[in-house]
């Protein structure tokens, strides 16, 4: 127990932008505010408020606000001392504070204290908060809720309106009194169940029956602590139970799916290349001599439906360290995101009660993951976006790290008498119930109820870690090393353990605040933390390491030989666990599958009346629209290696398909990141989904210069609950068709993750999102300096379309347009894929190509747009030259413009090829459907000729530019309010 | 001999191996250097030739961007910093280093000594963080980093990069006396609106330099764009026979062929 404090008097120091000064912050909080309906807002003016613990009075919090919280320049404040308040100047007439709740992490207060002890001045403790103070006459209640929508978040933080309100710059909070509890487990059912809900531990019956058995052997009932270690090593979230279970589909029958059909293709590929496949917490393959790279995509959907920016921060943090925790320690180097939410102009009365906007979804989760990601300062080069109202009251957020590992650190085992080391962040109450919460369906009263699986990220934490951690690796002072992610301690020691045993006292572990019990500390999901496995003659070297690095680190226990996990406090043991019942004892689970329906019949849509406009339409739907304003605001160029960056041309405009990296700054070697994902597809059909999802990987990494014979995939799947045969059926024919891809296309699937149970409860019953599955590709490039762009590169070249042309529209951006998704869902010919992206990979090597860009949705009039985005060029194509075949059941007629232009069929290819390499480049696709289709222009127009040869579409590429760009440019993004924090 | 630079990092910095790494490859000698080890003893610093801060977001950028790491080096490393710039050596801020060497009160540095902050580096207009490439023309005749007169293309990726200063005598004082390194300009080298002036920085001021021409602080990132395939559009024009270096290459290049007389 930590002695008591010395006497201190708490201050609060608030800041304002000085007169004539513009402030940034408040501008965007009136934009805001106006946005989420209060009306009558004034001008709005930001506060950054600091309540200081200070020993030394007011004279040291008024020296300390002028040295260090206000800038000299731009801001003026104010000291106040208990029961004092900053008056309203004149004209404004509220003010809403937004203050986090006790117990939520505060990063900036780290830099607070760092500061103020830096300028010689005593501080005890410090918390930030932020206030804004508004003018005119909006009316109070009004202006809460839409300061709780805009400005912060009731799961988090409390938002007032009022005069201002006093901040305690100290955490209160009891000590733990030591209680060891146990439970016993009855024989009723009924009652057994009820212990599995009270205790929040998402056990099934069959589940509790077997740890009943277990503990009636060893004649003795469970600790707390030891049915929440069972509880989160036999969550969903940890153990993947539904998809690595038997499942029964159509009179086939799988013992375990996964190992069936994804890992069972990529043990028949065997790629020499292939370092480490689906065991540790990433993919691993080989990159040159000296390393490898790591490839791994979380999901992080629950915690971002609560708290989007929390939720999405902690959810790059926690993939980051899945990276720094595979082999010995990999270093990340790129980061990738893709986002699933509803429409982002969803009417507030269509969102459900309990649920964020989708607007406010996005916002939120794109600033976290730029604050997070930046500060860690790993680049975010690649990802997507797409917009599904099913997705509203349960969007996904995926985030993807690809490291880099040396050759030699692949291996990793912890030894008996090794030392259990905790490193990095604090332990607190945040994130208790992480594992299981994300394997439950969320319900209308999740956004209060679930605030403790919500946590915050200290990405400065993290890089502290990072930058210990590798020095550490380097110098060789460990033996075994994990991430602390779900579960906790209790997975990550359980996982560490599993092949020789452990004995930990959680009483050493240090905490963020007095008052944990033994079995919080345990299971906490604190943010931040890694466990090493170090032999005894590396301590005080590694220990002294990690101090100059400012990381904290203790010795919490010690490997053993006993086959048990052992967990005491203060020496007292509170939990004995067999680690083979732990990580093996889980009844495996059967279900039973029903092949998925077709939703409805093909429409019969008539031609448009102008095919400019529909280009128009279709170039401003959201799934399409430019993403700049996002991708803007993550720094994709940090560590100096994005060769391809997430906009292409002269002026950065056109959408590249992959991100080109160059992991090393002395080597010319490169990866192609890209991914693959649409589930509109799925309403059709999804294993149909599967395969396109395959082809759209690969398709964009091969397109930008990747080795098509060097792919590397992962899947991540999600879907709403698995106890309906119809979503386990499309979950069952999504894995088979990544199977079938895989093998065909020779390119392994190396590690994935799934999350189930995304529903989302509320009055009207349970909403399950459409069936997701997110691939991620990545590929290797010889040499980054043959990448290839998407934008024009100069008039009067060839416009060369590579693939088949088929009135396959089912699924597609056009059909959605509509309101309509049909059954003409684009079929992939797996054998043709194989050969056309090694022909395309054949024309990179040969610098055929002066720009290359895959069709995706919206087809070849997207494509054909997309690639003339700001290179001032232009061009001119005929319908009539496009190699087209009828298709998908003859459903549908091709002999159309629009379908033409607007057809989704996939594995096609749009290449600009200067007229001198046209032959050669032809040369290399004999045997493959081809065609040169038309031109580039000198005029920076889009001109069109239809199969009647009359001109059908002519329109400025500065005017498809402008409707592709405006629908989510945002403008002002969500003012956070951390004071000094994130902006 | 190597010219010996410091990269000095901090918990949060984030760019300090590319930033060694360019430095290595125009020909200096590059450490990078933890604040803890400078704040335990100096040594590394007089020793040293040049001190380069670079970007990243120091201390998480607490309470603002880089004021925390701001104010450790001035209540701890004035002295030998002032030394190393008294004694002929560099010292360069890029990024989060810009912004440090503003909030020392280094740069512009009309009214020396440090320790008087002139002028700030505050939120973008646009009030987010934004990556994305700039033009630039250099315009400072003493900088040793950048002849005057050169349009160069780099990178920039920030959320507090405007420049402000403290009122107009003191921007008067700033452009009179040369203290202007870098402005932020239009395709055609007019002057630019958003986004090619991406902040709001008053007189398109991207980059500041001190009364000696050895200080130099800038919001772009040079060692983003130290090699040819940096350049957002390097897959347009690939001359044949043209060298590998970005437009970032020249101040490293520059700093290097200073320090070695």
């Amino acid at each position: 127990m930590p002695p008591s404090p010395p006497s201190y008097e708490s201050f609060r120091v608030e800041v304002l932008v000085r007169a004539g000064f513009s402030d940034a912050r408040g501008n965007a909080a009136r934009a805001e505010l106006e946005q989420y309906g209060a009306r009558g807002v004034g001008a709005v003016q930001s506060v950054r408020g600091f309540s200081l613990a200070l020993p030394g009075g007011r004279a040291a919090a008024e020296r300390i606000a002028a040295a260090v919280l206000a800038d000299a320049v731009t801001d003026v404040f104010a000291v106040l001392g208990e029961g004092e308040l900053l008056p309203l100047p004149a004209g404004f007439s509220r003010r809403i504070d937004v203050v986090k709740k006790a117990g939520v992490m505060d990063p900036a207060a780290e830099g607070v204290l760092r500061a103020v002890r830096a300028a010689g001045e005593d501080i005890l403790a410090a918390r930030t908060y932020s206030a804004f103070l508004v003018a005119g006459e909006p009316g109070a209640e009004a202006l809460r809720q839409a300061g709780a929508r805009a400005l912060g978040n009731e799961a988090i933080e409390e938002i007032s309106v009022g005069a201002g309100r006093p901040v305690e710059p100290l955490a209160q909070s009891a000590p733990a009194r030591f209680l060891r509890v146990v439970v016993d487990l009855p024989e009723s059912d009924e009652r057994l169940l009820a212990i599995s809900a009270a205790g929040g531990l998402s056990l099934s019956l069959e589940e509790m029956r077997a740890i009943r058995a277990h503990f009636r052997a060893a004649a003795r009932s469970p600790t707390d602590l030891e049915l929440e270690t069972i509880a989160q090593t036999w969550s969903e979230h940890c153990k993947h139970k539904t998809l690595t279970g038997a499942v029964e589909i159509d009179g086939r029958r799988y013992e375990n799916l996964l190992q069936e059909t994804i890992f069972a293709a990529t043990r028949a590929l065997d790629r020499p290349w292939c370092v480490s496949v689906f065991s540790d917490n990433a993919g691993v393959v080989a990159f040159d001599e000296d390393f490898h790279v790591t490839f791994k995509v979380e999901t992080h959907n629950h915690p971002s439906a609560i708290e989007p920016y929390g939720g999405a921060g902690t959810g790059i943090g926690g993939v980051l360290r899945d990276t720094m925790g595979t082999g010995l320690g990999a270093k990340p180097i790129v980061s990738t995101d893709v986002f699933c939410v509803g429409p982002p102009d969803l009417a507030q009365d269509q969102v459900p009660p309990g649920a964020l906007s989708p607007l406010r979804v996005l916002k939120g989760v794109v600033a976290g993951v730029r604050d997070y990601g930046n500060r860690m300062g790993i680049p975010t080069a690649n990802g997507a976006v797409l917009f599904d109202r099913r997705y509203t009251g349960n969007p996904l957020v995926f985030c993807g790290s690809v490291g880099l590992l040396p050759a030699g650190k692949v291996e990793k085992n912890a030894r008996p008498g090794d030392l259990v080391v905790v490193a990095g962040g604090r332990t607190g109450r945040d994130g208790i119930h992480g594992a299981t919460f994300s394997s439950r369906e969320l319900h209308s009263a999740s956004e209060t109820l679930d605030s403790g699986a919500v946590q915050i990220g200290n990405a400065i934490a993290e890089k502290r870690l990072l930058d210990a951690l590798l020095q550490a690796r380097d110098r060789g002072l460990y033996t075994c090393i994990t991430d602390c992610g779900a579960g906790g301690l209790s997975s990550a020691v359980g996982e560490m353990a599993a092949a020789c045993g452990a004995d930990v006292d959680v009483e050493k572990v240090p905490l963020k605040y007095a008052g944990l019990s033994y079995a919080e500390i345990w299971i906490s999901e604190a943010q931040e933390r890694m466990v090493f496995a170090v032999p005894p003659e590396h301590e005080a070297e590694l220990l002294e390491l990690f101090s100059s690095e400012d990381v904290e680190a203790t010795v919490i226990g010690r490997f053993t030989a006993s086959g048990r996990l052992v967990v005491r406090c203060g020496g007292a043991p509170v939990g004995d666990l067999d680690l083979d019942f732990l990580h093996q004892g889980v009844p495996r689970v059967a279900r039973r599958a029903a092949l998925p329906a077709a939703r409805e019949d093909e429409p019969d849509l008539p031609s448009p009346e102008s095919l400019g406009g529909a280009l128009l339409q279709l170039l401003s739907a959201p799934n399409i629209a430019s993403k700049e304003w996002i991708v803007r605001q993550y720094d994709h160029e940090v560590l100096a290696g994005t060769v391809v960056k997430p906009f292409a041309g002269r002026e950065q405009l056109a959408p590249a398909d992959a991100a080109v990296i160059k992991p090393r700054l002395d080597s010319s070697r490169g990866i192609a990141i890209g991914c693959g994902i649409n589930p509109a597809y799925g309403d059709v059909d999804p294993y149909e989904m599967g395969l396109l999802a395959v082809d759209e990987a690969v398709r964009n990494v091969v397109a930008a210069g990747g080795r098509a014979d060097r792919v590397a995939l992962l899947d991540n799947f999600c879907a709403g609950s698995c106890e309906r045969p119809e979503i386990l059926g499309a979950v069952a024919r999504v894995a088979e068709a990544c199977r079938d891809a895989a093998l065909a296309l020779g390119a392994p699937f190396i590690s994935g993750k799934d999350s189930l149970n995304n529903e989302y409860r509320c009055a009207e019953g349970s909403a399950a999102i459409p069936t997701t599955l997110l691939v991620s590709a990545l590929a290797h490039v010889d040499d980054v300096r043959r990448a290839v762009t998407t934008d024009l590169k100069r008039a009067g070249s060839a416009l060369l379309l590579v693939g088949v042309t088929r009135a396959e529209l089912g699924g597609s951006a056009w059909y959605a347009l509509h309101g309509r998704i049909g059954r003409s869902v684009p079929q992939v010919d797996l054998e043709r894929a194989r050969e056309t992206f090694a022909a395309i990979t054949g024309l990179q090597n040969g610098r055929l190509a002066l720009a290359c860009h895959d069709l995706a949705e919206g087809g070849l009039g997207v494509a054909l747009a997309e690639m003339a985005f700001g290179t001032g060029l232009g061009a001119e194509v005929d319908l009539a030259l496009v190699p087209r075949a009828s298709g998908a059941g003859g459903l549908l007629s091709v002999e159309r413009d629009d379908r033409i232009l607007f057809s989704e069929s996939p594995t096609r290819f749009l290449l600009e090829v200067a007229p001198e390499r046209l032959a050669g480049a032809r040369e290399l696709l004999a045997g493959l459907p081809h065609a040169v289709i038309g031109q580039t222009s000198a005029a920076p127009r889009l001109a069109i000729r239809g199969l009647e040869r009359a001109l059908v579409l002519d329109e400025p590429i500065a005017s498809l530019q402008r409707a592709f760009a405006a629908p989510l440019d945002f403008g002002s993004p969500a003012a956070r309010p951390a004071a000094g924090g994130p902006r | 001999m190597k010219p010996r630079f410091l990269v000095l990092r901090a918990a949060g910095t984030n760019c300090d191996l590319e930033t060694a790494f360019a430095l290595e490859s125009c020909g200096a000698r590059a450490e990078r250097v933890h604040v803890n080890r400078l704040l335990g003893g100096q040594a590394a610093l007089d020793a040293c030739d040049a001190l380069v801060i670079p970007g990243g977001f120091s201390y998480g950028d607490d309470i603002a961007a880089g004021k925390v790491l701001a104010v450790e080096l001035l209540h701890h490393l004035r002295d030998p910093i002032l030394a190393l710039v008294e004694r002929g050596g560099l010292v360069l801020g890029i990024c989060n280093g810009f912004q440090v060497l503003v909030k020392m009160g280094m740069l512009p540095g009309i009214a020396a000594p440090i320790g008087v902050q002139e002028a700030a580096l505050t939120d973008n207009d646009s009030s987010r963080y934004e990556d994305r490439r700039v033009r630039l023309v250099s315009v400072a005749e003493r900088c040793v980093f950048c002849g005057p007169g050169e349009r160069i293309e780099l990178p920039l990726a920030h959320a507090e990069g405007k420049y402000v200063p403290r009122d107009a005598a003191l921007h008067r004082a700033v452009v009179a006396g040369g203290h202007v390194a870098l402005r932020y300009v239009a395709a055609d080298g007019g002057a630019p609106s958003y986004p090619e002036n991406p902040n709001g920085s008053i007189d398109h001021v991207a980059g500041l330099v001190d009364r000696t021409g050895r200080v130099l602080g800038l919001m772009p990132h040079p060692e983003r764009a130290l090699l040819r395939v940096h350049h957002p559009a390097w897959t347009r024009e690939t001359p044949p026979g043209a060298g590998e270096d970005g437009h970032g290459a020249r101040f490293f290049r520059n700093a290097v062929l200073y320090l070695r007389g």
